[in-house]
């Protein structure tokens, strides 16, 4: 199934969408929407979790809008989707495998945003594309973390360095993956780490230190910094973000759980304030539901509309 | 943040001046600042909507003080109805018949395997319970040997991992082991699903059939944006929850969904993860809560700026009165009742306080509202200079007089003159020392 077919499966199950707003809109006297739907336009905005500012600037927007005569509800839809499309377009980039050899690539995020699954997912994809890869299970602090990451690197049939205790030094063990990645002409190091909220100081200063000791071995390692936010979160994903680009120098993001209720209207203010590129997106269990970014896309199926 | 609410109200406010009552027009401008925050915290916006209706009606035709801003009057209201919806903390009881089942459910990630290590230990070491624990999730890589590690890390029991088997056939061993190794409690870790998987919401009917669970908490990531009320309302529509756990409390989230989960599943809220260690859970309290979905820590500051407000001066000259042991005249008295209004009574003073409300409630209201400090202001007033100094002097006929003045009932200068003697009374004992000296308010 598409990504856009399943979205709009799961949109239509949800109550209070954009689509809501628009139940018994018949026309549009003279091109204009109503108040009372530009109200509940802006309410499923905030559903969304698009954020009070931007649900009112969209909404502002379309006020001032004047669509041709006989234009519909699914007009007015297009015009909101173009809209948000337009301000996530700059996001949608082609992921592209850094050059350097070996290319570090650090999954950072907040705990049980799902790091491990989609370095798994993405594991699994550029092996069959002929990229030689090395897993680290930087993951050293939650029971059984490196066991999951070692089940996803046996689907994919790559190698992973594992620590040999709980409670390892993730710095360390990631520099011992470094050097063997090195030696086996790894093209690819994928490294997990430990999930950390953001607040928590002494966390971000482990991670600091990964990224420091990556530094010794290559100093424009690590080559991409990849940080996953679950799309369940609400307005805090600003605060992840804001954060670990700090910490770490985030490069790009991967949003996941697309496929629950959630919409993850926030990226529209995270587009706006960090202008990140959003790589991947997460739509599902299985390994194909890890799906390029598209800003149109992404757009439809906030705004509830099918593209086929 | 708080400031930044507080502030916003008040430039709502500016053309009020601490007199009159609250119109409709003050509080729908004030209600748009505080949607604007609640929304900001993530609190779901069916749960907004009905918050601010609540508010609206409390609101309106609320008297104003002099010495605190309307805005923040306005504040203390929602203040007061955000406790209201988080609830007061329930025991989390696990005594009946050997095995006590208790299920957990949630969203991939949402921190259920972590929190199911902290409540075993916490019923193993706060409520010496005997625990096993089982897992069900079969679906996430070494999902089991997670939980097998945090088990004997911990040090309770787990039922061993079989490959292959299903949730349902696991949970029939499960309940069978518990009951040979006479378990208290069997808690089942359960995969995490999303709320419009079918199969997945199914198959958690059949082990919730079968397992007959006590308690079945939802485990809810405290960072959870809107959806939070679509999770909670699917959750408790399929699977029944009768209890509600957050997870990542200890983040720098505002924590909305805690307040839109317990309004939507009207469930109450046992648990509060606070940190990844396995001893890192707290019993729910409220406290700090509300103040955190608004911005602020607590209300503390609230009532020091109301305390700031009395007059400083008449505090220090009644102080220093007190300790040279002169004694309060009438004088002294009506200062009291007059600083005593311009706070708005003590009523609303100890509204002010957290969790002061029902309190507030309780206290007998003809006793403390604002029309019998009037009162016995008015009785102040009809009395002669020489009266009011020196009160020895009112006698019955007086009394009378001044009654008629005041027009009040002669009992109520009665209970005056003896609410006078009263407050010397205390004021020579703690000349004496034989009482702590009165905080100023």
């Amino acid at each position: 199934m598409s990504f856009f077919s399943r979205l709009k499966q799961r949109l239509t199950k949800t109550t209070g969408g954009i689509s809501d707003a628009f139940r018994g809109l018949v026309g549009l006297p003279n091109g204009r929407v109503e108040e009372e739907t530009l109200q509940e336009l802006e309410d499923a905005l905030i559903l969304a979790d698009v954020g009070v500012d931007n649900a009112a600037q969209l909404v502002q927007k379309l006020q001032k809008q004047r669509f041709a005569d006989g234009a519909t509800a699914e007009d007015v839809k297009q015009w909101l989707a173009d809209q948000i499309a337009e301000k996530l377009a700059p996001c949608e980039q082609t992921f592209n495998i850094p050059t350097a050899q070996p290319a570090v690539i650090m999954f950072v995020g907040v705990n049980g945003s799902g790091k491990t699954t989609t370095i798994g997912k993405l594991a699994s994809k550029w092996q069959k594309s002929g990229q030689k890869l090395l897993l680290a299970a930087g993951d050293t602090f939650r029971a059984g973390a490196a066991d999951q990451l070692a089940v996803w690197a046996d689907r994919a049939n790559v190698p992973l360095v594992r620590a040999e205790k709980d409670g390892a030094d993730p710095a360390g063990l990631l520099f011992q993956a470094y050097e063997q990645a090195q030696t086996q002409n790894t093209n690819i190091l994928m490294a997990d780490t430990a999930g950390r909220l953001q607040n928590r100081a002494d966390l971000m200063d482990e991670l600091a230190k990964m990224v420091r000791v990556l530094k010794k071995q290559d100093e424009t390692a690590p080559h991409a910094t990849l940080l996953v936010l679950d799309a369940t979160v609400g307005q805090n994903a600003l605060s992840q973000v804001e954060t670990f680009i700090n910490i770490a120098n985030v490069t790009g993001l991967v949003i996941t759980k697309l496929d629950s209720s959630a919409k993850a209207g926030v990226v529209l203010a995270i587009a706006e304030k960090f202008k990140l590129p959003i790589y991947y997106i997460g739509v599902g269990e299985s390994l194909d539901d890890l799906q390029p970014f598209s800003a149109q896309d992404f757009a439809q199926a906030l705004v509830g509309l099918g593209n086929s | 943040m708080f400031q930044l609410l507080a502030d916003r109200l008040q430039s709502t406010f500016s053309s009020l001046r601490g007199r009159g009552v609250l119109t409709e027009d003050d509080v729908a401008a004030a209600l748009r600042e505080i949607r604007r925050a609640l929304l900001e915290a993530d609190v779901a916006l069916p749960v907004v909507k009905k918050l601010l209706d609540k508010v609206k009606a409390e609101a309106v035709g609320e008297k104003l003080t002099q010495s605190v801003k309307p805005g923040e009057q306005v504040i203390k209201i929602v203040h007061d109805s955000l406790v209201d919806v988080l609830g007061e903390p329930e025991s989390f009881s696990v005594s009946g018949t050997k095995p006590v089942v208790v299920l957990m459910a949630g969203l991939q990630g949402s921190g259920k395997t972590t929190t199911v290590a902290k409540l075993a230990k916490f019923l193993q070491e706060k409520e010496q319970k005997q625990v096993m624990l089982a897992s069900l999730d079969i679906y996430r890589p070494a999902a089991q040997q997670q939980l097998q590690t945090l088990a004997g890390r911990v040090g309770v029991s787990m039922l061993d991992i079989r490959e292959g088997e299903q949730p349902v056939a696991i949970t029939k061993r499960a309940l069978a082991q518990a009951k040979q190794e006479e378990a208290d409690v069997l808690i089942l870790d359960t995969a995490g699903r999303l709320e419009v998987d079918e199969a997945l919401m199914g198959e958690l009917q059949q082990v919730r059939d079968l397992a007959q669970p006590t308690h079945t908490l939802l485990v809810v990531d405290a960072l959870t944006g809107q959806v939070a009320v679509q999770v909670a309302q699917s959750f408790q529509e399929q699977i029944g929850i009768t209890g509600l756990a957050f997870t990542r409390v200890d983040g720098d989230g505002r924590g909305g969904a805690v307040l839109s989960v317990r309004d939507i599943t009207g469930v109450p809220i046992y648990f509060l993860g606070m940190g990844e260690a396995v001893d890192a859970l707290e019993l729910y309290r409220p406290e700090g809560l509300a103040g955190r979905i608004l911005g602020q820590g607590d209300v503390v500051a609230l009532v020091e700026k109301m305390q700031n407000a009395v007059n400083e001066d008449d505090a220090m000259g009644l102080q220093e009165k007190l300790m040279s042991g002169q004694g309060f005249n009438m004088e002294d008295i009506k200062k009291q009742l007059k600083m005593m209004t311009r706070l708005g009574g003590l009523g609303s003073m100890l509204g002010l306080l957290p969790g002061m409300g029902k309190l507030k409630k309780a206290i007998d209201p003809s006793k403390m509202d604002d029309k019998v400090i009037k009162r016995q202001i008015a009785i102040i007033d009809s009395m002669t200079k020489q009266e009011r100094k020196e009160p020895k002097v009112l006698n019955a006929r007086r009394r009378q007089r001044i009654a008629k003045g005041a027009g009040v009932e002669v009992s109520d200068v009665n209970k005056l003159v003896k609410m006078h003697e009263q407050m010397n009374k205390m004021a020579k004992m703690m000349k004496s020392g034989k009482m702590p000296v009165m905080p100023k308010f």
